[in-house]
């Protein structure tokens, strides 16, 4: 394989942060994995994972999917958009504690 | 008309003849197409977590082993392919064509294991008794949102080795350029990047505590 050159115009990454995100990734799952076995409550449990997934995300999209050296309009018009939307359904999330509570 | 003249075509954001975002049309389509299945795997997965705190008698039965340790091992895979697929694309822009076909094939590998680990994994609790409507441990929605959830991705998983294969043809046939193979990339890592949600809130929050 011809060595890798970190070609910006192309917007090819360098094998190095490829690797090392990569690498995170993996670290990061391992995390998640470990901590299914610590006897956490569900809520620190929960928010934990949840945030470790939205760092593992972050960088999939930043990275690999090359969000992070688009250009800065794309990535407001995707981003923002996304966040507002999927917040809209978490927003009905707490409502199944009620049910929880109304259940005899 | 005796005099017809073409108008000079301008480059104005606003006037056409440019690229949105200086990205190209295919691009940009399979972008918004992402948001919007993202979107769908949310509503997926957040219906699932309502679901799942309302039902007092919900179960948590994935033992270590096999589950657990088969799901890390399904993760590692789809990892590892979204690696390969970056390398992949590094070589269409440096117009490689073996070595992105080789990274492609790869790519479409790890996706290919995945599915046989996860349908193994499905064959085995269909044998332990756990169907879309019933489970020999709980709440009846578990099998629902489990193969409902699961299944919605494996199918994603083989429309993208799908769509691997049939770029790892077009581009060695010279039919396809690196923007096609970058925006197959696109897909790919989305699919990735939803198992990166899937499996924390479906398998590690399972996970069977003695």
């Amino acid at each position: 394989m011809s060595s890798e050159n970190s070609d910006s115009n192309h917007g090819s990454l360098s094998k190095r942060l490829v690797l090392t995100v990569w690498i995170w990734l993996l670290i990061l799952t391992g995390v998640e994995v470990f901590l299914a076995y610590v006897q956490l409550g569900l809520v620190l449990m929960l928010t934990l994972l949840m945030g470790l997934s939205l760092v593992k995300a972050g960088l999939i999209i930043a990275y690999f999917m090359h969000l992070r050296f688009e250009k800065r309009s794309l990535i407001l018009t995707l981003i923002p958009a996304m966040v507002v939307t999927i917040s809209l359904l978490a927003v009905f999330y707490p409502d199944s504690f009620r049910l929880l509570n109304l259940r005899p | 008309m005796a005099n017809a003249t073409v108008e000079e075509i301008e480059l104005r954001a606003w006037g056409g003849g440019t690229f949105p975002y200086s990205v190209s049309h295919i691009k940009l389509g399979m972008w918004l197409f992402i948001i919007s299945d993202a979107l769908t795997f949310s509503a997926l997965l957040v219906g699932y977590s309502y679901l799942r705190v309302a039902t007092p008698d919900w179960p948590t039965p994935f033992h270590l082993w096999p589950t657990i340790a088969m799901a890390s091992l399904m993760t590692l895979c789809l990892l590892s392919s979204s690696l390969t697929m970056v390398l992949g694309v590094n070589a269409a822009h440096r117009d490689d064509r073996k070595w992105t076909t080789i990274w492609i094939l790869l790519t479409a590998l790890g996706g290919v294991a995945f599915m046989i680990l996860h349908g193994q994994e499905w064959i085995g609790l269909m044998h332990e008794g756990m169907t879309l409507t019933k489970n020999p441990w709980g709440a009846p929605l578990f099998g629902a949102t489990f193969f409902g959830l699961t299944g919605m991705h494996m199918f994603h998983v083989f429309t993208g080795v799908v769509y691997l294969l049939v770029m790892a043809w077009g581009f060695s046939k010279k039919k396809f350029h690196s923007d096609h193979v970058e925006v197959c990339g696109l897909y790919w890592h989305f699919v990735d990047l939803v198992w990166m949600f899937v499996f924390p809130l479906v398998y590690l929050l399972s996970v069977k505590m003695n």
